[in-house]
């Protein structure tokens, strides 16, 4: 290597001054741009995933103006009514106790989008923890999490779910909490391998050099690292915990009548198919796009927060 | 010199193989064997040796980023490798760490503030204002601008980002700074600058460097003397020009004759090494080196050589001199 051959003071004025060599030509006012800012900035491009934010916008409105949408009542039976067709009166038509279903499909998105939320945050809150804990204490304490992780995932999920609701009892909260729990172990490993590869970075035992406690680091450095695939799987796992919740009050594990759970609503009209198929259709229909739309918005966001898809 | 400021005495960093269905120990991997050395205060150690031979184990061992298998080292005084943890946190504000990648030792998802901010914070400085300060005002020092302060490390360029390094690094005033192979990830033209930033900083802040690198005439430019690692092991130890002008292990001899020469029509004696460098799995017995020497005797293969001084402030591992 060829040394400098300036005087001292050449030497001195380059290294002190702002404006180096190795500067790009920039400006102060130059844009800082927070990597936040940069994935939605991306994720506004991305039309699936605006579809799908579409959709899950059009069901929040749905679940949150639905005393204000119809004057009926999604309890009170009708008799007089009962399996209409789709009319100006009843726009999806009425069930076979003469309950309105745009009625019930409407407060049915609450018990969905609560469902999927609450199992959604208790499934991520407790399987970040332990997978926190697997990935940067390793060792037995690894072990120990991922063989119970490992249990967790060799049922079928949803047998589990059922095993448990049967345990806990039918009831909506009980089913919440079984979906929670079939939930961990996904969040678990993902948050696990991801901090025991962000171990290995030289950031990480940087910060160890500081002098930082093991919790600054876990939390100032580790977990803001590893929020994107905890925002990826918690976006589509609330998708697969509202499928799950149908599935629960299908078998007449989760909600009970008369709570307008949609899983629940195709289990009771599934005699009259042939009869008033919009009865099953409106329900049916509701999961698909609901769990749909979840899953565009997730792949966009998997699309946009991957790294491996930078530029 | 001075007094020392830092003492290796013995270190060892053992990697274990793991293999077989359980994950048992089969073997070892023997990243650092028995490495002694003493640092003054104020002198910059260079450390040079070919890749894997332990240097950058060496530097992140005195550090305990990694843990030491056997050995002692002492840092004022002080047996460091007794300490416990939340005693070592304390010490790491005198001991400080400049990493090899500039895009590997920053996180990503931080700004330069807090990147710089950090270890102030948790040395005890609560006020963020004068956080702030110290900052704008160490950024200045290493040739950036307070402005820079708000940027993502995505926004600079390799040099840049090793001067935010270095920034971290001195954040708090340290006394001792291990500098792991600072500028080989940096274009030629970058190297020259940031070594003499580092050069003028160790004048500004009297400080110490354990200066890490493969490349000689980096070593040579900036050291006051030079260690030359084979194997895990030290081979020489001496004054930066007795190295050069005078250099006793016959692997230094080999090292610095693979030097380029700007005159490629000049005469010289290259000293031709064949064969591979054994694996640290399975040293060879004795001196490590006799596999590859040129001058190997029948007590190289058995006996280790002891690293001892053969003249005033030269030390050296090999049987040749007794």
């Amino acid at each position: 290597m060829k040394l400098d051959e300036r005087k001292p003071e050449e030497i001195e004025q380059q290294i002190t001054s702002p404006v180096n060599r190795d500067d790009r030509p920039d400006v102060e006012q130059i844009e800082t741009v927070s990597p936040w800012r940069d994935a939605w900035r991306r994720l506004r491009k991305n039309r699936f995933a605006m579809a799908g934010m579409i959709i899950i916008l059009f069901f929040l409105i749905l679940a949150l103006i639905a005393p204000l949408l119809t004057s009926y009542s999604y309890y009170e039976q009708n008799l007089a009514n009962r399996l209409l067709p789709p009319s100006g009166e009843h726009w999806m038509g009425t069930d076979d106790l003469g309950r309105d279903i745009l009625t019930r499909i409407a407060y049915g998105a609450r018990v969905s989008l609560q469902v999927g939320f609450f199992a959604v945050i208790g499934a991520l809150v407790f399987g970040t923890f332990l997978g926190i804990i697997a990935g940067y204490f390793g060792r037995w304490v690894d072990m120990i999490i991922s063989r119970i992780f490992d249990i967790l995932l060799a049922f079928p999920s949803i047998l589990l779910a059922i095993a448990i609701v049967a345990i806990l009892g039918a009831s909506l909260q009980n089913a919440l909490i079984a979906i929670a729990i079939i939930n961990i172990p996904i969040f678990g490993r993902i948050v696990r391998s991801r901090v025991i590869s962000l171990r290995a970075e030289e950031y990480i035992m940087a910060a160890k050099a500081q002098g930082m406690k093991n919790g600054r680091i876990i939390f100032h450095h580790i977990l803001p690292n590893s929020i994107t695939p905890i925002i990826v799987q918690a976006t589509l796992g609330f998708g697969t915990a509202i499928l799950e919740a149908a599935a629960l009050g299908f078998l007449g594990l989760g909600a009970q009548p008369p709570t307008p759970e949609w899983g629940q609503m195709l289990a009771s009209s599934r005699e009259f198919i042939q009869l008033a198929p919009w009865t099953l259709i409106m329900p049916g229909v509701s999961i698909m796009l609901v769990v749909l739309g979840f899953n565009l918005v997730g792949d966009g966001l998997r699309d946009v927060l991957d790294p491996k898809m930078r530029n | 010199m001075q007094k020392p400021i830092l003492e290796v005495d013995g270190l060892k960093k053992y990697f274990d193989i793991k293999g077989g269905p359980i994950g048992r120990k089969v073997g070892e991997v023997k990243a650092v064997d028995d490495v002694s050395f003493t640092v003054m205060e104020g002198e910059i150690l260079g450390i040079v040796g070919e890749s894997g031979c332990g240097k950058s184990t060496t530097g992140k061992s005195i550090l305990r980023l990694i843990e030491p298998t056997e050995g002692k080292v002492k840092f004022q005084d002080q047996d460091i490798t007794s300490l416990t943890n939340s005693e070592m946190r304390r010490l790491r504000k005198d001991m400080q760490i400049i990493f090899q990648d500039p895009y590997a030792s920053l996180n990503p998802r931080h700004t330069v503030e807090k990147i710089i901010s950090e270890p102030l914070l948790v040395h005890g400085m609560t006020s963020a204002k004068q956080r702030l300060d110290r900052v704008g005002e160490l950024l200045e020092v290493v040739g950036l601008s307070p402005y820079h302060a708000k940027r993502y490390p995505h926004q600079f360029s390799g040099g840049q980002r090793q001067r935010v390094g270095i920034a971290r690094a001195l954040a708090n005033n340290p006394k001792l700074v291990i500098c792991d192979e600072p500028v080989s990830a940096l274009d030629v033209s970058i190297q020259s600058q940031i070594l003499n930033l580092m050069e003028k900083l160790r004048d500004e802040f009297n400080l110490t460097y354990i200066f890490i690198a493969h490349d000689l005439s980096v070593v040579k430019h900036i050291s006051d003397r030079i260690g030359v690692m084979y194997l895990g092991r030290m081979v020489e130890l001496t004054e930066k020009n007795k190295l050069y002008d005078n250099p006793k292990h016959p692997y230094t001899q080999a090292l610095l004759s693979a030097v380029p020469l700007p005159d490629p029509d000049m005469p010289r004696n290259r000293v031709i090494l064949k064969g591979d460098v054994p694996s640290p799995a399975n040293p060879p017995s004795g001196c490590a080196f006799h596999t590859k020497c040129p001058q190997a005797m029948d007590i190289c293969k058995e006996v280790r050589p002891a690293f001892q001084p053969v003249e005033d402030n030269h030390f050296v591992a090999c049987h040749l001199y007794k």
